[in-house]
């Protein structure tokens, strides 16, 4: 049995549990195993629950899932919910432990892993199971946040620990849907108490709207926009198409705008519609963070640079002038 | 305060990364290297809670005897000690490295007295393991979060927020405790001429600690087939603002 732990986030599920059943669903058919799926803690009241969450479980695939709650889990706390995964393996001896690759999902499935004593592949992009006689797993995971790939292998006594890269899949649901829900089992794990200690404690509410992870638009800027108040324009194109400003770590590294703002592999991974960059040479560690983007447009004065190269659109030519044109256009079309 | 980094040194590319003909490694012939962005950060804060509250700072790592280069730069921002496990370069599985880090970690307690923190990267720029903190605090017996982007000391806790889809999280934490630090938790200075000469100085403490393999096992690195893009040039200059706004009407974006 593979057994996939869903990432939701106080009773809603996210988009990286759905993605975690997709890329699930696929593995569970090469392991000739049923996918089964776990919800740790019953999250917020005024949320879906687990219940809803079993359901879309079940749409996405799972054919039994476990709701596995206790005192302590009353938000998200990785090591409780490593402990709760460490657990149910214990108790359900799946052949294998799925999670998306996210920031959480990396981190509950390495707390289960040392729990477990079990070794642990994080962001793989696909996964083979032993065969006949092979003892051992192979995967391809990703290095440098995707710019290179590895090939590996796992083995171990127990059950494999894994981790799919984040947005390996698209998620879907089954087609034709399931005709019931999967039946859903309850799971009291009666956690040690101490382990409160690394549960979240408040939570702090900044931005409502748009963020960069999630805008349409990304109008992104490098080194080549030369200072904080070069930004300006910037700002002013991604207002006028509903988008935000991204930017390079040479930016942030200048102090120019704020980390938050920073694309890149240890900054936001983005997936806008399009993505305008401009005075971006292209560097891996920006690359990476935009290379989910549906389209890019590069706007350099060097026809070679990478960001150009690897581009769908490019506009050769100073962004200083480039970007208000654009703006100055838009504004004309819409008079 | 005693403030632990464990860092790692990694490759520092630019606009591609090749492989060596073996496949298990990255070709860093003509690439210089660096500490690990998230670590340089851990790095940073350490050293900004000692000015405030005292306290002083050790940098732990593993690698090769070139790695001393990193806890070299770790003294010229601030760091006061420097311990080196030696290895002969290969790549360590996340479950051994963690062990020998662990196993540092315990001499060093034992020696020194315990840490009361210890701050990890969230994750290598490399290999990208995402468990080797967790691991070893789970040894240790010692609490640890990831993900962490702010700190604030008092007395002998710890405030940490971490950042979720429009907000952040606040973990409150007992010391001695462990965090996973990302970049964007502070701005890492640059080092000073008098860092540097004092960082000549550093005695840096070498340990062999060989530890057992974990079943992770890398058989062969490589580059993820390129979709060669044909890029379309919209033009020159402030000219081709027409043809871009062509471009995002056809893209439904305005």
């Amino acid at each position: 049995m593979l057994l996939v732990v869903l990432e939701h986030d106080r009773g809603t599920l996210g988009e990286a549990g759905r993605e975690a059943l997709t890329f699930g669903r696929t593995l569970a058919a090469k392991m000739g195993a049923e996918m089964h799926a776990a919800v740790i803690g019953a999250g917020a009241p005024e949320a879906a629950g687990p219940d809803a969450i079993a359901a879309e479980a079940g749409d996405h695939g799972a054919v039994r899932v476990y709701t596995v709650d206790d005192g302590v889990l009353s938000d998200f706390g990785p090591e409780a919910w490593g402990e709760s995964i460490a657990r149910v393996t214990g108790l359900l001896a799946p052949d294998a432990v799925l999670a998306c690759g996210s920031e959480r999902g990396n981190e509950v499935i390495a707390q289960a892993a040392v729990r477990l004593d079990a070794p642990m592949v994080a962001n793989c992009t696909d996964i083979t199971p032993p065969g006949g006689d092979g003892a051992e797993w192979s995967m391809i995971r990703v290095q440098w946040g995707g710019s290179l790939l590895e090939d590996a292998t796992l083995s171990t006594a127990g059950p494999a620990l894994l981790t799919c890269a984040l947005h390996t899949v698209a998620s879907s649901p089954v087609k034709p849907p399931p005709s019931a829900p999967p039946p859903v089992e309850a799971i009291d794990v009666d956690l040690p108490p101490e382990l409160a200690r690394t549960v979240v404690k408040e939570r702090v509410v900044l931005e409502a709207g748009v963020t960069l992870p999630t805008a349409p638009v990304v109008v992104g800027g490098g080194r080549g926009v030369g200072s904080a108040e070069g930004f300006a324009p910037l700002e002013e194109l991604a207002e006028l198409l509903g988008g935000r400003v991204g930017c390079s770590r040479a930016v942030t590294n200048n102090g120019w705008r704020p980390h938050s703002d920073q694309v890149g592999q240890t900054g936001t991974r983005i997936a806008p519609e399009i993505y305008i960059a401009s005075g971006i040479s292209g560097a891996i560690q920006h690359w990476v963070g935009a290379m989910g983007s549906k389209h890019i447009l590069a706007v350099n004065i060097d026809p070679e640079a990478n960001m150009v190269v690897k581009a769908d659109w490019a506009v050769i030519g100073d962004l200083h002038q480039v970007i208000p044109a654009i703006s100055a256009e838009i504004r004309r079309r819409w008079s | 305060m005693r403030i632990l980094c464990c860092v790692k040194r990694v490759p520092a590319p630019g606009a591609r990364i090749n492989v060596t003909a073996d496949g298990l490694a990255v070709d860093a012939a003509h690439l210089g290297f660096t500490t690990s962005p998230h670590e340089e950060c851990g790095v940073e804060e350490a050293v900004q809670i000692t000015e405030r509250t005292g306290g002083e700072v050790t940098v732990l790592t593993l690698g090769p005897a070139e790695a001393a280069e990193q806890l070299r730069y770790a003294a010229s921002v601030g760091a006061h000690h420097g311990v080196l496990i030696q290895t002969d370069g290969a790549a360590w599985d996340p479950e051994r490295t963690a062990r020998a880090l662990t196993a540092a970690i315990e001499a060093l307690e034992e020696s020194g007295g315990p840490f009361d923190l210890i701050l990890f990267g969230n994750e290598s720029a490399d290999s990208g393991g995402f468990q080797v903190g967790v691991r070893v605090c789970y040894s240790l017996g010692r609490p640890i979060v990831n993900g962490i982007k702010g700190i604030e000391i008092n007395g002998s806790t710890l405030r940490a927020r971490r950042e979720i889809d429009g907000g952040f999280e606040v973990y409150e934490l007992a010391m001695p405790a462990a965090l996973g630090v990302k970049e964007g938790i502070n701005l890492p200075r640059y080092p000073t001429m008098r860092g540097r000469l004092a960082s000549k100085k550093l005695a840096i403490t070498t340990m062999e600690i060989d530890a057992e393999a974990g079943g992770q096992a890398l058989v062969r690195l490589h580059r993820p087939a390129e979709t060669l893009s044909q890029t379309t040039i919209l033009g020159h200059g402030p000219e081709a603002a027409p043809a871009v706004v062509d471009v995002l009407e056809e893209l439904g974006v305005l």
